[in-house]
C-alpha cells in the first residue's frame, strides 16, 4: 500500500484548494459571519501556517478544511476541493471515509481527545483498522515504528500504557501517531503545542516537523505563536475576522510583511522594559517550605526578595512551585517552615491571623478572568466590594472612585452594567486589574495573566501594569512561563524548577548570561521569529548531546 | 495613555446589553407548547387556590341533606359521602394541598440549601456529619418514616409540614452540596476568602447565584413530590385532617363510588395528576433551556 501512495504523492501538485469559503456561528439568537470569503490551496508535502488573533477563524478554516463544522456552526458558500473532489458536496458518509484515512486532525489539548480507558496504542491504530488500510497486526508494527520516528521513549512498549501515565508531551505525540497511523495526504495540527512548556514543546514541534517531512505529508498548521509557525511552515497565512490579510512565503512574511497589521502582529513580543535598580525590599521570604493534604513537599528551602516598586518575574515550567509560591505568600496555603516579611513587619503565615488591612495590602491577579470574576456580578459590584469592603467607602465617594479606576484601565463607565460574559477577554483582565487597584495594595501578585489572552492584547495588559506600576509605585510578582513577557514587564527574575530557586539576580543578567545549566535550556527552548531557529537549536543540542532520544 | 489604535480597539463601547424582560421575552417565544401548556395549567390552578372562596359555589363544609348525590345543576360534581358540594371541596382542596406543599417545599429548600452549601465550603467534619446524617435519613423509605413520625407527634398541619420538610431537604441538600462543589473551588470565591469576606457573604453573594438554576428547576420537582406525599399522607389518613378538604383523602372518603361505575373519585386524583404533569413539564423545559446544550442540527 505505502510505494504505491507515495509515488502519487510527488510534491508539488495541487491537494487541496478553498474557494470563497464562508462559514456561519449561531449566536444570540442570530447567524454571524465567523469565516467570510478565504481562498487558499495547498500542494501535497506543502504546510501552511494559519495565524491570527482568537476570534479570527483559523480553527473553524482548519476544521472546513476537513469538510466540517462544529455544532452550532454551518459552512455557508465555497468549496473545499480535496484532491479534485469537493468535500461540502459529498454525502456524510463518503466523507468520513476521508477523515482518519487521507485527513487526519491533531487537536491542542491531546488529554481530552484521547479516551481514558482504552490504552495508546489500541487508539493510535484505531481508524487504520476500521477504515480497512491495515490489519491489527500490520497497525501496532507500524504504530510503534511511528512512536520511534516521533521520538517517543520505549517505543516498543510505551502503546500498552493508558493516557494518564504518559506526560503531556509524550501524549501530544501519541496523538500524532494516531493521525500518521493511515499516512494520510493531510493533517490539521490546530495548537498542538499551545498547552504545553517551552522544554517539551521543542521536542514535539521537532518530531512533528520529521513525520510531516518524512511522509511528504500536507499540513495545515494553526496556531496564534507567530515563533512556532515560523518554525513549521512552508506559507504563512495572516487571518482577522475571518479574511485573509495577507499570504506569503514564511520568509517573506517575517522579513518584508506588507499589511500594517501583520506588522503590529510582528511588533508585539519587541516590548522590553529597561530594568530599574530596586532601593530596598518590600517581600522577604525566607527558607520558605510548603507541602499540600497529602504531604507530597512542593516548595523546599525557597528565599525570594521583591524589591519596592519594582517587578520580580517567577519563570519555571508547571510544576516548578510557582503557583504555590503565590498561595504561601498569599497565607492560603500556609508554608510549613520558614518565614516571610512584608515591609519589614513579620507576615502571619496563615490567612486567617492577617489583619483585614494587611489583607488589603496585597493582591492578586489570576490567569484565567474567567474564574476569576463572578458571571453573576456586574462589572460595578466587582469592583465596588473592596471600596466597600477595605475602605469603607459609600455614595458618591464610591461612585468617583469606580470611575476614577475605570479610567486607569482605560476603560468607560458604560462596562459598569455588564456581566463578566458580556466581555472580551482583555476586557475581563481589565476588569481583574481594577478590583485589585481598588484595595490600594503596595504588592499585587499576577499569576499567568496575560497567557491566557492573544498577543495583541498581551502587550496593552503589561503596557497597563507597567504605566500603573510607574504612576502608583506598586510592586509586583509576576509568575509567567513566557520569556518574552519577562523581558517585556521584569526588573528581576527567579528562575524556579522543581520547587527550587535555580537562580535570582537581575533582568539582564539572568537572560544574557544564565548561570545555571536549567536556566539556559529554558531561555534556549523558547522560539525565535527565525525560521532557521529550531533547525540550529536542534543541530547545536545534537552537538552537546543534550537532547537524548528518550526526550 | 500612548498607547495607540489596539488599546481603543479592547476598549470598544460593547454591544447593548439585553433587559431582563426583553430576555424572559424570547425565553418565552421559544418555549414549547408543553410548556405554554404547563404554564397555562399552573396559572389556573394558582388563581382557583388564591381565589377559592369568591369561585367556590358553597363554603367549604357546608353539608347538604343528601349524600352521594349524582352530578346535577345543583351540585356540578354530586355530593360526598356527607352531602358537601364536591366542586366546592375540589377548589378548597386546591388551597390547602397546594398551599401547604409549597410552604413545606420552601422550608426544606431553605434547610437543605443552607447546609448543602455549608458542608461543600467547608468539607471536614461539618461535611461528614451533615452527609452521613442525610444517609441515615435516606436510607428508610421516606412515607414509611413519615407515617412513624407523624404517629409519634400528631397529624397536625405544622408538624405534617415540618417532618415532610426534614424528609425532603436530604435530596436539596445533596444537590446543593453537589452543584455547590462546583462553585467553591472557582477563583472568584479564592478571591472572596483573600479578600476576607465571612461565610456568610460569600454563600449569599459568591455561590448562590451561580446555583440558583439548578435550583429552581429542582424546586419544580421537589414541589411534585411533596404534594404527592400529602396526598398519599391524607388517602392514608394521616395527612391533612377533616374537615379541612384536600384532594388526598377525598379520593379515599368517595373511594367506594368507583365500584358502583361513577367516575367523581377520580376528580381529585386527575387535578393532581394534572398538576403533576403541568410542572414537570415547565420544569423540563426550564431545565433544557438553561443546561447550555444546543440541537445539532
Amino acid at each position: 500500500m505505502k510505494t504505491s501512495s507515495v509515488i502519487a504523492r510527488e510534491r508539488g501538485t495541487d491537494l487541496l484548494t478553498v474557494r470563497d469559503l464562508h462559514v456561519e456561528g449561531f449566536s444570540d439568537e442570530r447567524w454571524h459571519p465567523i469565516v467570510r470569503g478565504v481562498d487558499f490551496s495547498l500542494k501535497r508535502g506543502e504546510v501552511l501556517g494559519l495565524i491570527g488573533e482568537s476570534g479570527a477563524g483559523k480553527s473553524t478554516i482548519g476544521l472546513a478544511a476537513m469538510g466540517y463544522a462544529k455544532p452550532g456552526c454551518r459552512i455557508t458558500r465555497g468549496s473545499v476541493l480535496f484532491d479534485g473532489v469537493d468535500l461540502l458536496s459529498m454525502s456524510e458518509a463518503r466523507r468520513r471515509r476521508l477523515r482518519g484515512s487521507r485527513i487526519a486532525y491533531v487537536a491542542q489539548s491531546a488529554a481530552a481527545w484521547f479516551n481514558p480507558a482504552h490504552r495508546l496504542l489500541d487508539q493510535t491504530v484505531e481508524t487504520a483498522v476500521a477504515h480497512g488500510i491495515a490489519s491489527r497486526g500490520e497497525a501496532n508494527r507500524d504504530a510503534v515504528e511511528l512512536y520511534k520516528r516521533l521520538q517517543l521513549p520505549q517505543p516498543e512498549t510505551i502503546g500498552f500504557r493508558y493516557p494518564h501515565q504518559v506526560s503531556g508531551g509524550q501524549l501530544q505525540r501519541a496523538m500524532t501517531a494516531m493521525a500518521m497511523a493511515c499516512r494520510p495526504d493531510l493533517i490539521v495540527f490546530d495548537e498542538p503545542t499551545t498547552a504545553l512548556d517551552v522544554t517539551t514543546q521543542v521536542e514535539v514541534l521537532a518530531s512533528i516537523r520529521r513525520v510531516v517531512e518524512d511522509f511528504n505529508t500536507a499540513a495545515i498548521y494553526v496556531t496564534h505563536d507567530l515563533a512556532v509557525v515560523a518554525q513549521m511552515a512552508d506559507r504563512i497565512m495572516v487571518l482577522r475576522h475571518g479574511q485573509t490579510v495577507e499570504e506569503a512565503g514564511t520568509r517573506q512574511m517575517l522579513t518584508a510583511p506588507a499589511q500594517e497589521y501583520t506588522r503590529t502582529l510582528w511588533a508585539v513580543r519587541k516590548l522590553a522594559k529597561p530594568e530599574i535598580e530596586a532601593r530596598d525590599h518590600i517581600l522577604t521570604i525566607d527558607n520558605v517550605t510548603a507541602a499540600y493534604a497529602g504531604g507530597v513537599k512542593v516548595l523546599s528551602d525557597v528565599s525570594i526578595r521583591v524589591p519596592r516598586g519594582r517587578t520580580v518575574a517567577l519563570v519555571g515550567e508547571s510544576g516548578s512551585g510557582k503557583s504555590t509560591l503565590a498561595r504561601v505568600v498569599t497565607g492560603l496555603l500556609p508554608a510549613m517552615s520558614g518565614s516571610i516579611s512584608f515591609d519589614a513587619q513579620p507576615l502571619p503565615l496563615s490567612l486567617k491571623q492577617r489583619s483585614k488591612d494587611l489583607l488589603r495590602r496585597i493582591q492578586m491577579i489570576y490567569q484565567s478572568p474567567d474564574s476569576a470574576l463572578n458571571p453573576r456580578q456586574t462589572v460595578e459590584e466587582v469592583i465596588a466590594r473592596p471600596l466597600e469592603f477595605y475602605l469603607g467607602l459609600k455614595g458618591e465617594q464610591r461612585d468617583r472612585r469606580i470611575g476614577e479606576l475605570m479610567h486607569m484601565i482605560e476603560m468607560d463607565e458604560s462596562f459598569l452594567d455588564r456581566l463578566p460574559g458580556e466581555l472580551s477577554g482583555g476586557q475581563k483582565q481589565r476588569i481583574c486589574i481594577a478590583r485589585a487597584l481598588a484595595a490600594n495594595p503596595e504588592l499585587i501578585i499576577c499569576d499567568e495573566v496575560t497567557s491566557a489572552l492573544d498577543q495583541i492584547v498581551q502587550e496593552e495588559i503589561l503596557k497597563l501594569l507597567i504605566r500603573l506600576q510607574r504612576e502608583l509605585g506598586v510592586s509586583y510578582i509576576f509568575i509567567t512561563h513566557d520569556i518574552a513577557t519577562v523581558r517585556a514587564i521584569a526588573d528581576e527574575v527567579v528562575v524556579m524548577h522543581q520547587g527550587k530557586v535555580v537562580e535570582q539576580g537581575p533582568k539582564t543578567e539572568i537572560l544574557t548570561s544564565p548561570h545555571a545549566a536549567y536556566t539556559e535550556l529554558l531561555l534556549s527552548s523558547v522560539p525565535a521569529m527565525d525560521p532557521d531557529w529550531l533547525t540550529g537549536l536542534l543541530a547545536k543540542r545534537k552537538r552537546q548531546g543534550t537532547l537524548d532520544a528518550a526526550g | 495613555m500612548t498607547s495607540a489604535e489596539p488599546v481603543i480597539q479592547t476598549t470598544r463601547a460593547p454591544r447593548v446589553r439585553r433587559t431582563r424582560r426583553s430576555r424572559i421575552r424570547i425565553a418565552l417565544k421559544k418555549a414549547p407548547l408543553s410548556a405554554w401548556f404547563g404554564m397555562g395549567v399552573i396559572l389556573c390552578y394558582a388563581v382557583v387556590a388564591l381565589f377559592a372562596p369568591l369561585i367556590a359555589p358553597y363554603r367549604e363544609t357546608q353539608v347538604f341533606s343528601e349524600a352521594f348525590a349524582p352530578w346535577s345543576h345543583e351540585f356540578a360534581f354530586g355530593t360526598d359521602q356527607l352531602g358537601r358540594d364536591m366542586l366546592t371541596r375540589l377548589i378548597y382542596g386546591a388551597r390547602n394541598t397546594i398551599g401547604i406543599a409549597f410552604i413545606t417545599t420552601i422550608l426544606s429548600f431553605a434547610a437543605g440549601v443552607t447546609l448543602g452549601l455549608l458542608a461543600a465550603m467547608y468539607r471536614g467534619w461539618l461535611d461528614q456529619l451533615l452527609s452521613r446524617a442525610v444517609d441515615v435519613l435516606m436510607s428508610i423509605p421516606s412515607l414509611i418514616f413519615a407515617l412513624m413520625l407523624l404517629s409519634i407527634f400528631g397529624s397536625s398541619i405544622t408538624s405534617l409540614i415540618l417532618v415532610i420538610a426534614l424528609l425532603d431537604s436530604t435530596r436539596v441538600f445533596r444537590l446543593a452540596r453537589a452543584v455547590g462543589l462546583n462553585v467553591v473551588v472557582m477563583e472568584y470565591v479564592e478571591v472572596a476568602q483573600l479578600r476576607g469576606e465571612g461565610p456568610a457573604w460569600i454563600l449569599r453573594k459568591e455561590i448562590l447565584p451561580n446555583i440558583l438554576l439548578p435550583l429552581i428547576a429542582e424546586f419544580g420537582l421537589r414541589f411534585c413530590f411533596v404534594f404527592l406525599t400529602i396526598a398519599a399522607l391524607s388517602f392514608l389518613g394521616v395527612g391533612i385532617q377533616p374537615p379541612s378538604a384536600d384532594w388526598g383523602s377525598m379520593v379515599r372518603e368517595n373511594a367506594t363510588l368507583i365500584t358502583y361505575g361513577d367516575v367523581t373519585p377520580l376528580l381529585p386524583a386527575g387535578a393532581i395528576a394534572l398538576l403533576t404533569v403541568a410542572v414537570n413539564f415547565v420544569v423540563d423545559w426550564f431545565l433544557h433551556s438553561t443546561s447550555g446544550l444546543r440541537d445539532e442540527n
